[in-house]
């Protein structure tokens, strides 16, 4: 596999090929923020906080780090004003769902994001779809998954296949940023779970 | 029926059924799209079939149930050949007149004809009525002489012909360059040059190709690939087969949305009539090229319009758009290259193959080649889909084919482009049609919408409409178009309903810079597009609404009130009778009032104050006139003179 | 459930069986069936080998599917934007009040469900309703009430 050389504000980045630009820079120390990346998962660009801008053949353009693979001669910038403005939209419309999330609030001061721009939503999960790719990629159990589109999106719990394997595992659960799937997780296990127990013995 | 073999197969079978049609054989087409069909006119159909049986006329005239020719507004739309008279709003009690006086006796039923609304002018050739007159129907012009679901008609009019020339008489690589020359862009929304887009696919390294219609047709207001697909599938199908053999892909796929049924059923028939003649399947027309098709029906998603959201959706899966950098004509339908093009490109590709790249230049701009065809609806006289050359001025597509407005009322705005598009205003009129004007004044082409708006549409109010659109249809993966979406659109509604306040205007702007740079797919990303253009040409109604909670055009429900001209009334108790809420006060020779505190802006009383009184005012962003006195309400009337 | 595990087979048999093919097998289930119940869901992911997690996405992410019987009449307001220009809204408001439901909801007597559509493509006959697949152009609201009548 070839070396790509390329610069990611300022600094010379040598990697080999088919390296994403995310990768490329946390190589040599340089932090791209991120709430839906997971190492052992497949890349998601879905919460798009770690899009910095590129210039390809003199055209400058926002892309999602976490996909965009790297080029040879690629210039990279990972803040600006612009990059800067646009995350600090992203926190504040999560915000408006989870005020209280560790990792949003970090993320919050070194933005000057306002947790209150944006009056408060009522569901607080931020679809970052970490619990529903870990359980599909990595345990290939499919115990949760998403319903619906848009802003009526939710993570679900399919109870047949949860109240079987969930107890053991919850591996997912140091996952979620806003403890949103380990109520949605409690909630069915009340409501939907096949035993009558609210303690749920798993299946044998 | 024997499957064609080869090319001189076809031109003699082709011979064959010319030989059989006389030109001179009366031949009644009326239209069988869905729009006319909603209008009746498949009881048209059926009694044209009955009376000319009944006359013992089904030797000597030919009755056809056909494709969609686009003067919506007037259907059911009937055309007798060869004299091409067009008869418009046709009802079954029409018919028997229809054959007796224009059929046996060569006269015209006068009544039927198309009317100039302006200067009341009737024509009877279809083709010099002004809604035709100055169009160029090179794409949607057969639809009126082709029944769908033969496919001999398609034949008699050369149809397949460009698919002998491009197998036989031309090499892949030659189709490939003469589309690259004709300088097709897109029509479904994007534009991009479909040569380039095929030259990707053709030179990419992979020995499975795909090649994809995209009859999503999502754009609302757009339905001229439905017209297309159910008019004439097989234009489609031909240009289809063709790329595949300029790609090198031996399989195709027909995405049409579900909410289609008609267009769904032709295509199917058209295949299987395809598969029989030897245009489809193996070795088609003894070419050693093997071609097969797949009609995949959509599930009740606009997202699934997008390209990559398409291609998931064909593989099993929810539509959502795959944030990828590596364009879908190298890696798309199972990673492999994939051409997705829009039905009215794949409609393009016969004609430009058929008539050369350097026909096709001739018509529309540098940038634009060709022709388009628009759906012309909304606040406009003749509604329907017109087909016009690139460069013609927007003003003459509105004027001269639409007929203007209707009811006196004044232009406002033209949205183009569907939800991803933008409003252009009055003053910019004279923009000449094309892909780069459109996208200049703050808009796009898309696939080909087109909403005329009057003095009575409230800008501000489509842009809410949109943004709540899209937010519905959003697939809901990335932040800023779920998220952005979504606060837009809480903050439009406040602003429609009067709770708008100083700092929204900002606050929907910088909304916009995340959703337009940062979504992960097209539709989010022009998303803004309706909001931004309407601020940009119509601030004013943005900041009535949010200072003075005043609705301009005197639309939005919260903002407006009903009130009863005390000097205009007569006390004809009509709108006292109709009012749902019991809200009007009034009697015989009582001048009416409304009670506010009861009214709930239904706007009945609007609707059924007789014009010739038109008492009925709506106001906004004052308030109301109080009451006159009961004793002035009494209309003293002048008693009658002998 | 009214679909029996036989016919579910055969229709994914008609499409032979690829995974490709899931929402045209439920498309058809769909359209026989009028709705999609849970052991329908459950058969076909169990024939397709497709994780039921993502047949739910399906099921609830495309509007032609519906998880909950619907009502003997389907009621669809187009709600594009050529109809909204043409005041569908109130075309809407009027079918809801008569109806007594809101777009995606069933009455209580299985007769009428009530769906807004994004564009029925009969843009010049706007607004248009359309009450099983019939379609009625050039509505008015106080039209409405008489064709809702003749259903039964």
């Amino acid at each position: 596999m070839s070396e790509i050389l390329l610069q990611i504000d300022g600094k010379k980045v040598n990697v080999r090929e088919g390296v994403t630009v995310l990768e490329a820079a946390r190589s040599v120390g340089i932090s791209i923020p991120t709430l839906c990346h997971h190492e052992k998962l497949e890349p998601y660009g879905g919460c798009r906080i770690c899009i910095v801008e590129v210039e390809v053949s003199g055209r400058s353009r926002l892309v999602v780090s976490c996909i965009y693979p790297v080029a040879e001669n690629l210039v990279v910038k990972t803040r600006s004003e612009k990059i800067d403005r646009i995350r600090k939209m992203i926190l504040e419309l999560l915000l408006a769902h989870a005020p209280d999330s560790p990792e949003l609030k970090d993320l919050a001061k070194v933005y000057g994001a306002d947790r209150d721009r944006f009056e408060k939503e009522a569901s607080f999960c931020i679809h970052c779809g970490l619990c529903v790719r870990y359980c599909a990629e990595i345990k290939k159990k499919n115990a949760v998954g998403f319903i619906e589109r848009g802003i009526r999106k939710e993570i679900c719990f399919i109870p047949k296949i949860a109240a079987k394997e969930c107890w053991d595992c919850k591996e997912c659960f140091p996952l979620c940023p806003t403890s949103y799937l380990q109520a949605a997780y409690v909630l069915t296990q009340s409501l939907a779970f096949p035993s009558s127990s609210s303690e749920a013995v798993p299946e044998e | 029926m024997a499957r064609l073999n080869s090319p001189e197969d076809l031109e003699k079978f082709r011979k064959d059924i010319l030989s059989k049609r006389d030109p001179d054989t009366p031949c009644i087409s009326i239209c069988a799209g869905a729009g006319c069909l909603a209008s009746g006119a498949g009881d048209v159909i059926a009694a044209f079939k009955e009376e000319i049986e009944k006359q013992g006329l089904t030797a000597h005239v030919d009755t056809k149930g056909t494709g969609c020719p686009g003067f919506c507004e007037r259907g059911p739309v009937v055309v007798i050949y060869p004299e091409e008279i067009c008869y418009l709003q046709v009802g079954p009690d029409d018919v028997s007149e229809i054959v007796s006086k224009t059929i046996k006796g060569k006269q015209v039923v006068d009544r039927l004809l198309f009317v100039d609304p302006n200067t009341g002018e009737k024509t009877t050739r279809e083709s010099e009525i002004p809604f035709y007159k100055h169009q160029k129907r090179h794409v949607i012009g057969n639809n009126i002489r082709i029944d769908p679901k033969a496919i001999d008609d398609y034949l008699a009019l050369g149809g397949y012909s460009a698919l002998a020339k491009a197998f036989f008489q031309m090499t892949p690589e030659e189709v490939l360059e003469e589309i690259k020359n004709s300088n097709l862009r897109g029509r479904g929304g994007g534009g991009f040059p479909t040569g380039r887009k095929w030259e990707g696919s053709r030179n990419a390294p992979d020995k499975i190709k795909y090649v994809i219609v995209n009859a999503d047709e999502g754009d609302p207001g757009a339905f001229m690939d439905r017209a297309l697909l159910e008019g004439s599938p097989h234009s489609i199908l031909e240009g289809l087969i063709i790329g595949g053999l300029a790609i090198g892909a031996h399989e195709g796929y027909i995405y049409v949305r579900q909410e289609y049924p008609l267009a769904v059923e032709n295509v199917a028939h058209a295949i299987k009539q395809a598969e029989e003649y030897g245009f489809l399947g193996e070795n088609i027309l003894g070419s050693g090229f093997d071609f097969k098709v797949a009609v995949h029906k959509g599930a009740g998603a606009f997202v699934c319009g997008e390209s990559t959201a398409l291609m998931t959706a064909l593989e099993g899966r929810v539509g959502e758009p795959r944030p990828k950098y590596i364009r879908s004509n190298i890696k798309g339908l199972w990673n492999r290259p994939s051409v997705l093009n829009n039905v009215e490109t794949w409609a393009n590709v016969p004609l430009i193959i058929k008539k050369g790249a350097g026909w096709f230049t001739q018509f529309g701009t540098e940038g634009s080649a060709g022709t388009k065809i628009f759906s012309l609806v909304g606040k406009i006289t003749h509604t329907g889909l017109v087909e016009v050359p690139m460069g013609m001025t927007l003003k003459d597509i509105i004027y001269k084919i639409g007929g203007g407005i209707p009811d006196g009322k004044a232009f406002k705005a033209v949205q183009t482009g569907g939800p991803s598009g933008g409003c252009i205003p009055g003053e910019l009129l004279d923009l000449e049609i094309g892909f780069d004007e459109l996208a200049e004044a703050g808009s796009m082409m898309g696939s080909g919408g087109m909403i005329v708006m009057d003095e009575d549409t409230c800008m501000v109010d489509v842009a809410r409409y949109f943004v709540d659109f899209l937010t519905d249809e959003s697939c809901g993966k990335c932040v800023p178009c779920r998220e952005g979406l979504r606060q837009m659109a809480k903050i439009l509604k406040n602003i429609t309903e009067g709770k708008g306040k100083t700092g929204d205007i900002e606050l929907l702007e910088a909304l916009s810079e995340t959703v337009a740079e940062a979504s992960l797919c097209a539709l989010g990303t022009s998303a803004p597009n309706p909001f931004l253009s309407t601020l940009r040409y119509f601030r004013d109604e943005y900041e009535a609404h949010i200072k003075d909670k005043r609705c301009p055009a005197l639309s939005c429900r919260e903002l407006i009130a009903y009130h009863i001209d005390p000097d205009k009334c007569t006390a004809c108790m009509i709108c006292e009778r109709k009012c749902p809420a019991d809200a009007i006060s009034g009697g015989k020779n009582r001048i009416h009032v409304i009670e506010q505190e009861k009214c709930t802006n239904c706007g009945t009383c609007f609707e059924f104050c007789p014009p010739r009184f038109g008492a009925v005012k709506k106001i906004s962003g004052e308030p109301v006139p109080e009451p006159i006195s009961d004793e002035e309400r009494l209309i003293k009337r002048k008693s009658r003179e002998k | 459930m009214d679909i029996d595990n036989h016919r579910i087979d055969q229709i994914i048999e008609n499409h032979q069986g690829e995974a490709g093919s899931l929402i045209q097998v439920l498309l058809d289930i769909q359209s026989e069936n009028n709705w999609l119940p849970r052991e329908a869901l459950d058969r076909v992911s169990e024939k397709l080998k497709v994780p039921l997690s993502r047949i739910q996405h399906i099921a609830t992410f495309y509007k032609a599917f519906s998880l909950i019987p619907k009502g003997r009449h389907e009621v669809h307001i187009c709600m594009g934007t050529a109809c909204h220009v043409r005041g569908a809204a109130r075309v809407l408001d009027t079918v809801e009040d008569l109806t007594g439901i809101k777009p995606g909801e069933t009455d209580l007597d299985f007769k009428f469900s009530l769906e807004t559509v994004n564009c029925l493509g009969c843009c010049a006959l706007g607004p248009v309703m359309e009450i099983d697949g019939k379609t009625h152009g050039k509505i008015s609201p106080t039209e409405t009430a008489g064709v809702l009548k003749n259903y039964e």
